[in-house]
């Protein structure tokens, strides 16, 4: 009988808690959490790279001549393809944030002293870090193939500040859609959402190219303005200043709109 | 006179038309257990969610170990640990990882972590398992996880909600077990329950929850005197079953026994029979509860403190 032994001695030499209100800690904890996620997930994190790899390989080496017989298309994508993989990493939250909420885990980390949003904080910090991870590893291919940006250091900074904000936004819509699907297979749903949004955009091919109709809706999609600013500093070429402001906004706004959601829906979600 | 820890008063709460909890009222004092037994849809689980800050009553009062659970939900999350029905563990990390994770966000003073870790990890029985990944481990792993993780802190008072559902009568023998073993910690238990016999096993005091409300509290000694005393059941040759009253006395029983062999009646098998909580149940909520009655269980339970063809029956081992 285990009984007896539980019994570990008087009470008073328990550990007691330090605190008994949220802290940072908390929140460190809970990215640790996330991030040794991943690990576990080797899979998930290599498809998050592989897949825009190939499509990478595939744009330059079996549709660039196509496009654009000039040889340099390579350039011209390259931009396209880091927000496509940005993009795509920052909505497989919605899987994470939906395997939590349909798993008792949730409630547990409610009836702890902590600040319940930790574990969606936790998320979203582990989506940047692995997104920076996987960004990386696309431009070291993407230079591999060719690619030849004319940046300074300055313009290669801002294009990724950029590039981060635009997965920040991306990871707290993917936080909203997470808590409100019914579990990670409706989720995983949206990271195909997301991965077709740079088609219909400037991200492949220019907009001017397509039909008028198209040409419309990808002049209203934000990872049109996204991919013109990141393109224009790392090609080393004028950025208007509408299309960058239109790029901060479309970030900005649906980073805030993202997280409110998020932030009301985990409230509502008991 | 005992401390009440766990007090509610009145407790309501509706989901649109659909009344969940109709006034609860609980009291449980410092160092009890108690079962709150209904059958499901009983507003077990949504009582424990209230006492437990998940969930705001829509009326009535409550408090947890000195501190209002709407008001104070901070302090009282301080003081508690939760079970649910479903094992709120991390799929993806250890076992040890998970305790370590639970143990830094019940703000554990750091240095104290690793033993209490290793601690647990000896007393639920998964030291083999700690570096084990928890998506590879059995129903009744989990849960015993789970609940360590609750206890890292030594919680003042411990919510158990239905700790046992779903497992294999082996697995639920062995966290009976480790029940026991925080009550016998000096902690407060409130747990939940469909199944008479874990009430009965478990519980210093049964509150009998139907519709939302309690509709009666003793222990389970004293809710099964409400029904009535024992009796001696007697298998009648060529088919019937006889009931007679007894005190459950020696001399009764067998000037029982005598009175039926003078009358010449053949008698198969025969067996004294006590009240049941399952009894209680029939009584108090004019339904049998629709799980597993207490004989069923028993039956196939490998219990190793039960006779598995009892010629005497008389009350449960003795706590």
């Amino acid at each position: 009988m285990t009984a007896t032994t539980l019994t570990t001695g008087p009470r008073a030499t328990a550990p007691v808690p330090a605190a008994a209100r949220p802290g940072v800690g908390d929140t460190f904890a809970l990215v640790g959490r996330s991030l040794r996620h991943s690990t576990r997930q080797l899979d998930t994190v290599l498809i998050s790279v592989l897949l825009p790899v190939m499509l990478l390989l595939m744009f330059v080496y079996v549709f660039g001549g196509a496009i654009d017989s000039t040889g340099r298309y390579v350039d011209f994508v390259v931009p396209g393809i880091i927000l496509l993989t940005s993009g795509y990493g920052a909505a497989g939250t919605a899987v994470d944030v939906a395997t939590d909420a349909t798993g008792g885990i949730v409630d547990r980390f409610r009836s702890m002293p902590i600040r319940p949003t930790g574990v969606l904080t936790g998320h979203v910090a582990a989506s940047l870090a692995k997104n920076a991870i996987s960004t990386a590893l696309v431009i070291g291919v993407a230079l591999l193939v060719g690619f030849r940006g004319d940046a300074s250091a300055g313009a290669w900074v801002a294009a990724l500040g950029l590039v981060a904000l635009w997965v920040l936004a991306l990871t707290w819509v993917a936080v909203a859609i997470g808590l409100v699907a019914s579990g990670p297979e409706a989720a995983s749903g949206f990271t195909f959402a997301i991965l077709f949004l740079p088609y219909v955009s400037s991200a492949f091919v220019a907009p001017a190219t397509m039909p008028a109709v198209l040409e419309t809706i990808a002049g209203y999609n934000p990872v049109t303005p996204v991919t013109d600013t990141v393109r224009g500093l790392l090609l080393g070429m004028p950025v208007s200043t509408g299309t960058w402001v239109a790029a901060l906004a479309w970030c900005v706004g649906i980073l805030v709109v993202g997280r409110a959601a998020a932030a009301l829906l985990f409230r509502r979600a008991t | 006179m005992t401390e009440n820890v766990v007090v509610a008063r009145g407790l309501r709460k509706a989901y649109g038309d659909l009344t969940v909890l109709d006034g609860v009222d609980l009291d449980v004092g410092r160092g009890e257990v108690l079962a709150l037994l209904g059958p499901n849809g009983a507003g077990k689980t949504t009582t424990v969610r209230i006492l437990s800050t998940l969930l705001r009553p829509d009326g009535g009062t409550a408090s947890v170990a000195g501190h209002d659970v709407v008001h104070e939900p901070g302090a009282v999350r301080a003081a508690i640990s939760l079970t649910g029905q479903y094992a709120a563990v991390d799929e993806l990390l250890t076992g040890e990882e998970n305790l370590r994770l639970m143990a830094r966000l019940a703000h554990l003073p750091r240095t104290s972590i690793r033993a209490r870790v290793a601690e647990l990890l000896t007393l639920f029985d998964l030291e083999d398992a700690a570096r084990r990944v928890v998506k590879t481990y059995s129903g009744g792993m989990r849960r015993r996880l789970d609940l360590a993780a609750g206890l890292l802190a030594r919680p003042q008072v411990v919510f158990l909600d239905e700790p046992t559902t779903g497992l294999d009568p082996r697995s639920r023998n062995g966290l009976w077990d480790v029940i026991r073993g925080v009550v016998a910690d000096g902690a407060t238990v409130l747990l939940t329950t469909q199944y008479l016999e874990e009430a009965d096993r478990l519980a210093g005091t049964v509150a009998v929850i139907d519709h939302g409300r309690v509709i009666a509290r003793g222990t389970p000694a004293e809710l099964k005197q409400t029904v009535g005393s024992a009796h001696v059941e007697l298998a009648v040759a060529g088919g019937g079953v006889e009931r007679i009253a007894t005190d459950g006395s020696v001399p009764d029983v067998r000037r029982i026994l005598a009175d039926v062999e003078r009358r010449g009646i053949a008698v198969d098998r025969w067996a004294v029979r006590t009240p049941t909580l399952d009894d209680v149940f029939l009584e108090l909520t004019g339904s049998a509860p629709d799980t597993p009655a207490v004989g069923q269980t028993r039956d196939s339970a490998p219990d190793a403190d039960v006779d598995p063809s009892p010629v005497l029956v008389t009350t449960r081992e003795p706590r």
